[in-house]
């Protein structure tokens, strides 16, 4: 990080006086150019390609409270071959369970390539302590967890206490560190946009959460409308470019909730596409979460394959 | 690793004539004068022959204007509403068509003739078709009479949203209108007149003579035309304004303009960013109120210049029939040449001309998205309408030197605002002398809104309830 940038959150009023420094976000403007990227018509060669692109950038996600092992395991096995009867689909990125299923994941994609992610820090909410939230974390870490999804502290944010909520994402970049030679878990830090409201609480939470060391920002938890809309991403990917261009270092976004149908994740690509370029147009880079719109993406890439829809029942449900 | 295929919008749905006559009085007839090519300007093949109205069939069409214009102002308003509102429909029905011929005889993307032109084109018909009935409490009066026949002359920057805005307010107020479009862009006016007959218009409320500069003239000076309607070049309208001037004649006038796009240092940037691209780039530039200088607070100018450069490099130029397209072609060879020669000057006089990696197609005319830097207030380029996909780029230190500048220039047409200051905004607004003022936004039209020019960017308003005064006896 720059040295001008080292000294940001050295204080609360350092902070404050940064991210309020950042340009405004005008929503009508944001709003527009979203929808008129939306316009795009993606057709042919370019839309088999994005449908692959796309399956290749899902957290297939399960956040239930009825989540079961044997829920986990199957959507596992979903995930490394998302369709039976067709080998050229490729696997999804990564699988999201919560902290407890963990290790059913790892254990069930041992060697397939395909990620765990884990949400931590008393998500949904984030309402605990730091030490309770610390815990979650390396719990999933310790069972295996290649990636940690965190949910900031909303409550501490628009209080404008931003120095609680960057502290708290540095002790949990901590907390993903492994020892050894195992790599660290990699951190996605979820604003949970729908509670922050205003675009420019958008941006300035994006901005706090890669000083802090986010690896990536995520729009949401899936628990709140709205979640990932176009104009929230559009947001935060303008968000990851300056910060790029600042800093020198490349954080990822990713969209969850709301995300359900092909056409949806292709304008998502488009918003990538056409706001940071193809140097985010990779897994490593974007991802989307989502837990319906896998299927929507298959049927679609049947389609474009034999020119024909088959039925919801030739997918599998998980 | 994600490029776009082509996209293109089919031309099924349009069905051009090899040739097209002219509509007086209900019926298409052929001219007297000779004929015209009207080409596509991204491939300049033919797309049909049109008649060139001479002075004669000029005299028959405001016959038949004059002839009309009896039962249509004895007409009640809520009648004449009834019909406008028909047209409104159809052309919301027929509005891919209608799109589809606009950019293939004007060359504009099919995205913005799609998404803008013709969504705005039904909206102005549907409008002054709610003022028909309504005219006793518009504020002009408890009995306005309509002035009688409007000769109206349009440009080829946006064929049938000129002609809406011509047409809708002429016809609301009772009057009966000979209309001559521009004459690289006539199909959509022509295809206009046969909505007018699906919507059975009486006979010669609306008459359409195709042609140049010479059957403007005439239709101008006809002397029994009651009222004339101009939108174009400030150098014809100040022959018209000449050739009116003593007559009685009702003129409005919209002209050019060289607007400036104001950009402070607590401006949203990269909606800034998108309003100087919309300002300026759209329709190629062929707009008259369009933001061709930027004005940016030298505090953030290095900035904001990287921002937009790194923007220009996404614009997608091409076919404009390809649902992708940002930048379409330049109308004609005549209006490429005066782009380059203007652009050619500038950087003649000094001023840095930057356009992004930007491959253009062989055949059409076409121009690349050209900003120059480093212009100054007397560079030819600063203060002439260049008319095209180029901006000149200005800096300024304080909101009084902003003001000074933007309204440094014989237009005044439209201005553009960007703070996320509110004050500021209210501030510049008072003393910006531009009928037009955007905050945060650019090239925004609303039927509801009156639109027109200070100084030399002509006179009238169009548009809102003040666009009903031009056609009212008042």
């Amino acid at each position: 990080m720059t040295t001008s940038l080292a000294d940001v959150a050295a204080s609360n009023v350092t902070l404050r006086a940064f991210l309020h420094g950042l340009p405004g976000v005008d929503r009508v403007g944001a709003d527009q150019r979203a929808a008129m990227l939306g316009t795009r018509s993606i057709k042919t060669t370019a839309k088999a390609e994005a449908i692959d692109l796309a399956i290749r950038m899902v957290d297939l996600t399960t956040l239930e409270g009825a989540d079961t092992p044997g829920k986990v395991r199957a959507m596992c096995a979903k995930a490394v071959r998302p369709d039976p009867g067709d080998p050229t689909v490729p696997k999804v990125a990564a699988v999201c369970v919560y902290p407890d299923l963990v290790a059913q994941a790892v254990g069930a994609l041992g060697g397939s390539g395909v990620k765990v992610a884990s949400v931590a820090t008393a998500f949904p909410s984030g309402r605990s302590s730091l030490d309770v939230k610390v815990a979650d974390t390396a719990f999933a870490v310790a069972a295996g967890a290649d990636e940690i999804d965190m949910v900031i502290d909303r409550g501490a944010f628009l209080a404008g206490d931003y120095l609680k909520v960057f502290e708290e994402i540095s002790a949990i970049k901590t907390a993903c560190g492994r020892a050894g030679d195992r790599q660290d878990a990699h951190l996605k830090v979820i604003l949970e946009t729908g509670e922050l409201s205003t675009y420019d609480n958008i941006r300035r939470a994006s901005w706090l959460a890669m000083l802090a060391g986010a690896d990536f920002i995520k729009t949401s938890t899936g628990k709140v409308q709205p979640a990932a809309t176009p104009p929230v991403t559009l947001v935060m990917l303008e968000a990851v470019r300056d910060f790029l261009a600042a800093t020198g270092r490349k954080v990822g976004v990713k969209p969850a909730g709301g995300i359900r149908t092909t056409k949806d994740a292709v304008k998502m690509l488009v918003l990538v596409n056409e706001t940071v370029g193809e140097g985010w147009l990779s897994p490593d880079w974007f991802r989307l979460g989502a837990s319906t719109l896998l299927n929507d993406l298959l049927m679609q890439r049947q389609k474009m394959a034999t020119g024909r829809y088959a039925g919801p029942d030739y997918f599998t449900l998980d | 690793m994600f490029e776009y295929a082509p996209a293109p919008e089919s031309r099924d749905v349009v069905d051009i004539k090899p040739s097209y006559g002219l509509f007086i009085g209900g019926e298409f007839a052929d001219g007297t004068g000779t004929s015209l090519k009207t080409v596509n300007p991204a491939s300049e093949e033919v797309l049909a022959e049109v008649a060139v109205a001479s002075a004669d069939d000029v005299d028959r069409a405001v016959r038949a204007a004059r002839e009309a214009f009896g039962t249509w102002s004895a007409m009640p308003g809520s009648e004449r509403a009834k019909y406008l509102f028909r047209i409104a429909r159809i052309i919301q029905e027929r509005s891919r068509e209608l799109a589809v011929l606009e950019t293939l005889d004007n060359g504009k993307p099919i995205r913005e003739s799609r998404d803008v032109d013709l969504p705005l084109v039904a909206a102005h018909f549907f409008y002054y078709a709610g003022w028909a009935d309504k005219l006793r409490h518009a504020g002009y009066g408890a009995d306005p009479r309509p002035l009688g026949v409007a000769g109206q002359v349009i440009p080829w920057n946006f064929p049938l949203l000129m002609l809406a805005w011509k047409i809708a307010p002429a016809l609301a107020a009772g009057n009966t209108v000979v209309l001559k479009p521009a004459e690289t862009t006539p199909l959509t006016a022509l295809l206009f007149a046969e909505i007018c007959r699906q919507a059975d218009l009486p006979p010669g409320v609306v008459n359409i003579v195709t042609g140049a500069g010479e059957t403007g003239a005439a239709l101008v000076n006809h002397p029994d035309v009651n009222k004339v309607a101009f939108t174009g070049s400030t150098e014809v309208g100040r022959l018209i304004a000449r050739s009116v001037a003593g007559t009685g004649k009702k003129v409005t006038l919209e002209l050019g303009g060289k607007a400036a796009n104001i950009v402070f240092d607590d401006a949203a940037l990269d909606q800034a960013v998108e309003g100087i691209v919309n300002g300026i780039f759209f329709n190629q530039g062929h707009v008259c109120c369009a933001g061709s200088r930027l004005l940016v607070q030298e505090s953030i100018a290095e900035e904001l210049l990287d921002a937009l450069k790194r923007r220009l490099g996404t614009l997608r130029l091409g076919d404009p029939l390809d649902k992708n397209t940002d930048i379409g072609a330049i109308n004609s060879a005549a209006q490429l040449a005066k782009i380059r020669e203007l652009s050619d000057l500038g950087e003649a006089e000094g001023a840095e001309r930057w356009s992004p990696v930007c491959p253009l197609p062989d055949k059409g005319f076409w121009f690349p998205p050209t900003i120059f830097t480093g212009v100054a207030q007397s560079h030819r380029i600063a203060r002439e309408e260049v008319f095209g996909p180029v901006l000149s780029v200005l800096t300024f230190r304080t909101p009084a030197e902003a003001v000074e500048k933007a309204n440094n220039t014989p237009f005044g047409l439209s201005a553009g605002v960007w703070t996320e200051k509110g004050s500021r905004i209210l501030w510049m607004a008072d003393r910006l002398r531009a009928g037009v003022v955007w905050a945060n936004t650019f090239n925004k039209f609303d039927p509801t809104s009156p639109f027109g020019g200070y100084k030399e960017s002509g006179y009238g308003r169009e548009g809102g309830r003040h666009g009903l005064e031009a056609y009212l006896d008042v």
